[in-house]
């Protein structure tokens, strides 16, 4: 092996080369394919077309998460849209007919793909994890080269169980510092993007390193690695290390007794070599890190709560400026507008960002005690069925409830409101997800994304709120 | 992915430059889950009125060129989003070729994933292949991609460029999964070696 020091994306490209082909396309090997039930249909035709199988139904894993409405009944024959319905329909046939692995929508265990992933231990260190949605960079939280392709290339990992891929370029993102009362991992990443802007990754993948990263928990790991894919990157990735471990240790699928310690020895290997050196390094520290909200259409536009609405006849690009008089007029705000006080009709606390246990205990944190303000509606969508069932264990649901939240059954949800959950126009909504496009969530809907606590703060208050004044 | 060897077909002129991928197949017809059966959206914003009837006047309504393999349109052919949906369309019309001066990038790509030989010839060259489908049921023309030439319905040759790779591809009906699997012995020894280094990785099967 060379001895030049080589960086966490570089040990897990090279260990997962099949070949090289002359113009440096490599043959790359993928360790766990996710399917759903959005991008996967003409994947699995183009098999059937061709007569191809599933070449590894073993490394690849089946759930439905887009479509499945939060409320009512679950069975899918029961869900009223037609095109959601014939998705889940076909996902459901096609697992069947090529023999993958399905986790059926009535089991505890079913989720949004990016939270079961990590959650059953599927997904683990060291792996190459893709799935036909872009936010699979969630999964590098464990040290995994984990990104999104496109319906050919589901079809192509199906059938080949590899991938035809050019190698990344190494970014790192360097944050210090003891994060600040009320801040979490999504601030921390809204900040990121803020700095770098929302194609400030393209071409790269970003590792996350700095020991404001090392102290985050495996969810607040996750949900900065998420969002890299809106700094433009193809991946993110943050090394394996003791927390990793423990986090994997008894999941369904990781290895167990013997076979664990051979993992860890091996994850063991994998973080960046003392000398490796990286084409991009970005550094923050956590003094520039506040509770974060979004006040435009893009993740980039983002500022501490305590911030404005810039000006745009302030910006000298024309183009830039252009873009946000657009965006200041969609959000219907007005330049040099103070963020904190700005009415808001809903609150969403969900998706793969912001959807797991962690997340739903420090909106209830917040929520304990208070009342959802009136005329705001507050949904609580958990990310998995065991996500919810351990919120109910822990009586969280109670205290959401009781403050006026609603508690709704696991699924991407008004993320991107391919289900019935979805803004009217012009509604304005605090949310944890990790888009802001015009329409994201509802056609002319407006989107603030904030961390949980912020947001259950907004419910609360019925205003863009900063959650260190609440106490 | 079907072979493409040698096609002898009607080909039908859409005397059109920056034909966009939206023209092609328009933006709500994605909601889908097949890939097949999306020959009827083809062009649907020019072969189908307002009240959803076939407009007589547009070229794949009439025949013989409702039959048409080979499409000839003018420059920028394929311009737009990338999605895959605009070949899809056209083979499942029946096109498996299309000749224009030239092409978007990435539908120029998608075409060769999808079976579909792209060509390039020059404007003149495209203006007189136009002419020559107004022969009707005789504008018979034959796209030999071994020998690399257009055969006229008079019998004249016109050479085309065409990478040898893509070309080895398309006539051997290796599509990138085809092309792929040629490499299934390195797929396979490559899993054997993990297997062996790393036995604690465990199966989503259970
Ligand atoms: S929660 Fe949102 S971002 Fe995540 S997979 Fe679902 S739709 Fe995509």
């Amino acid at each position: 092996m060379s001895s030049t020091p080589r960086t966490l994306f570089d040990k897990i490209w090279d260990s997962h080369v099949v070949q090289r082909l002359p113009d440096g396309t490599c043959v790359l090997y993928i360790d766990r394919h996710l399917v759903h039930e959005v991008t996967s249909p003409q994947a699995f035709e183009g098999l059937r077309m061709a007569g191809r199988p599933v070449r590894r139904p073993d490394c690849t894993i089946a759930v439905a998460d887009h479509n499945i409405p939060t409320v009512g009944s679950r069975v899918p024959s029961d869900i009223k849209e037609q095109d959601s319905r014939i998705q889940v329909e076909t996902l459901e046939k096609n697992v069947k007919e090529f023999g993958v692995p399905y986790i059926p929508i009535l089991d505890v265990r079913q989720g949004i793909v990016h939270i079961i992933g990590p959650e059953l231990g599927v997904s683990l260190p060291g792996m190459t994890i893709v799935c036909g949605d872009s936010h699979t960079s969630t999964h590098g939280a464990l040290g995994a080269l984990a990104f999104g392709i496109g319906t050919s290339e589901v079809e192509h990992v199906l059938a080949t169980q590899t991938l035809l891929q050019k190698p990344a370029k190494n970014m790192q993102i360097d944050v210090t510092g003891t994060l600040g009362f009320g801040c979490s991992a999504k601030d921390v990443v809204l900040a990121i993007i803020g700095k770098i802007g929302t194609g400030g990754g393209t071409g790269h993948v970003i590792e996350y390193t700095g020991d404001t990263i090392r102290a985050l928990d495996m969810a607040g790991r996750m949900t900065v690695s998420n969002m890299s894919i809106e700094a433009g990157a193809r991946a993110g990735l943050i090394a394996p290390d003791e927390t990793t471990f423990a986090y994997v240790k008894g999941r369904e699928f990781a290895p167990k007794g013997e076979a664990y310690e051979q993992a860890v020895a091996y994850w063991r290997s994998l973080p960046s070599d003392a000398g490796a050196t990286y084409d991009a390094t970005v550094r923050l520290t956590t003094a520039e890190i506040a509770p974060m909200v979004t006040w435009g259409t893009t993740p980039g536009a983002v500022v501490p709560i305590t911030g404005a609405v810039p000006d745009p006849t302030e910006i000298d690009d024309p183009g830039l400026r252009e873009q946000a008089q657009r965006m200041v007029d969609y959000m219907g705000l007005a330049p040099g507008q103070k963020l904190e006080g700005v009415p808001i009709d809903v609150v969403f606390i969900g998706s793969c960002t912001n959807g797991r246990i962690e997340d739903i205990r420090a909106a209830a944190a917040v929520a304990k005690g208070r009342k959802v303000a009136d005329g705001v509606q507050a949904l609580v969508v958990p990310g998995s069925g065991l996500v919810k069932r351990q919120a109910e264990q822990e009586g969280l649901d109670r205290i959401l409830l009781e403050a006026g939240f609603e508690w709704r059954e696991p699924c991407c949800s008004m993320c991107l409101g391919m289900n019935p959950d979805k803004l009217t126009p012009g509604q304005r909504c605090a949310s944890t997800s990790n888009r802001n496009f015009e329409g994201r969530q509802g056609p002319n809907g407006r989107t603030h994304l904030v961390s949980p606590s912020m947001a259950a703060a907004a419910a609360v208050t019925g205003r863009l709120a900063d959650v260190r004044q609440l106490g | 992915m079907d072979k493409f060897t040698t096609l002898t077909g009607i080909a039908a002129p859409l005397p059109m430059a920056n034909v966009d991928t939206d023209k092609i197949i328009p933006a709500r017809f994605l909601k889908t889950i097949k890939r097949s059966g999306l020959g009827v959206h083809l062009f649907d914003s020019l072969r189908y009125r307002k009240d959803g009837s076939e407009n007589p006047d547009f070229v794949l309504n009439r025949p013989p060129y409702r039959e048409a393999q080979v499409l000839i349109a003018h420059e920028n052919f394929g311009c737009g989003s990338s999605r895959e949906h605009a070949p899809w369309a056209l083979l499942d019309f029946g096109i498996r070729c299309v000749i224009a001066p030239d092409f978007a990038d990435i539908f120029f790509n998608n075409s060769f994933k999808n079976g579909i030989l792209p060509i390039r010839l020059p404007r003149a060259v495209c203006d007189q292949l136009m002419e020559d489908t107004k022969l009707g049921g005789n504008a018979r023309i034959t796209v030999d991609l071994e020998r690399q030439v257009v055969v006229r319905p008079n019998g004249e040759e016109i050479a085309f460029e065409i990478d040898p790779f893509r070309k080895h591809l398309l006539l051997n009906g290796l599509d990138d999964i085809g092309q792929t699997l040629q490499h299934a012995p390195k797929i396979d020894s490559y899993e054997a070696t993990r297997r062996a280094e790393m036995p604690w990785i465990p199966a989503t099967t259970g």
